[in-house]
């Protein structure tokens, strides 16, 4: 009993420092990259939810922002960047043809990213608002809280 | 006006090789058969004319119609900022037209774009490969025949 207590509190704290220290991988394809940037920027600024910190290296994120249209000859690249980031990591589809290819239904264009990689939030929009982006940040954040985290040094040792 | 001494100039040159010429609103026009590209693009790089600069290099899929594919060439005077465009038909039996690589050094992407998306070749190319799909890629994917919604994937889709 009291064991279950400590887990499932170690478990809230766990999730609440992650939800508020997402560092994000912007992998930046198109158009949507100028929303990413001022959502990014001080107008809107990412960093009151704490995913102030981009890192241009997968190793060292959390969280991979797939930014515009991913087309075929991209997506092997694509899997590899998310390949490298270690967990626990989260993915966010960024505008409408990260979702779901947007207008772009032809050979070159991957219909939504979700074929490659797995995805936690869509946020949808051509290209979206950054208050929608913000709106999706805070829904990872709450699936992030929601989560059962994933604790290596305690699986290893169980 | 200088369009006109142009097209007048090259039906002069040229009387066998130029099938059409038109010149609308400084949209000036040339329809030439295959086989005289070569020479016809030499007399206009030189003096007096000087088209030094090879704007566009395209082609066209009219399907059902007979020749199918059309080239177009856009190409550019920096001296006189004057445009020309020039079109020829490609045979049916024989998708190919000659490079003009020699000409103008960007007309090797601009083929090799052309060689992906239509399945044109162009005799005497440097490199005739794919430019934007990638290897192992089936068909011309701006063709009119290739169906609008095959994927060819270059890794596994998850679903």
């Amino acid at each position: 009993m009291t064991g279950n207590f400590i887990y499932t509190r170690f478990n809230y704290v766990l999730g609440w420092a992650r939800k508020f220290s997402l560092f994000h991988y912007p992998y930046v394809t198109a158009c949507c990259g100028m929303e990413y940037m001022s959502t990014a920027c001080a107008h809107f600024d990412i960093d009151r939810f704490g995913a102030g910190w981009t890192r241009f290296s997968p190793r060292q994120s959390d969280l991979l922002l797939v930014v515009g249209t991913i087309c075929q000859k991209q997506a092997p690249v694509l899997k590899t960047v998310y390949d490298q980031m270690t967990e626990p990591k989260w993915v966010i589809a960024f505008g409408a043809c990260a979702v779901s290819g947007g207008i772009y239904d032809n050979y070159a264009v991957v219909q939504g990213v979700d074929q490659i990689i797995p995805v936690d939030v869509y946020v949808p929009g051509c290209p979206p608002r950054p208050e929608t982006v913000l709106d999706g940040l805070i829904k990872l954040q709450e699936k992030i809280q929601k989560q059962d985290q994933d604790w290596r040094w305690k699986k290893r040792r169980s | 006006m200088e369009e006109k001494t142009i097209l007048d100039d090259l039906r002069k040159t040229f009387p066998e090789k130029i099938l059409e010429t038109s010149a609308f609103f400084g949209d000036t026009t040339i329809v030439i058969v295959k086989d005289g590209l070569l020479d016809i693009v030499h007399f206009l790089r030189k003096k007096p004319y000087e088209f030094n600069m090879l704007l566009d290099l395209t082609c066209v899929d009219y399907r059902g119609r007979s020749p199918r594919f059309e080239m177009v060439y856009h190409v550019f005077s920096l001296a006189a900022k004057r445009r020309l465009r020039i079109k020829l038909s490609v045979p049916d039996d024989r998708l190919s037209v000659d490079t003009l690589t020699s000409i103008w050094k960007n007309a090797d992407w601009l083929e090799r774009e052309v060689y992906d998306m239509f399945g044109i070749r162009f005799e005497g190319h440097p490199d005739l490969r794919r430019l934007f799909m990638y290897d192992g890629f089936e068909g011309h994917p701006l063709r009119k025949d290739y169906p609008l919604r095959k994927r060819q994937p270059l890794i596994p889709l998850r679903k």
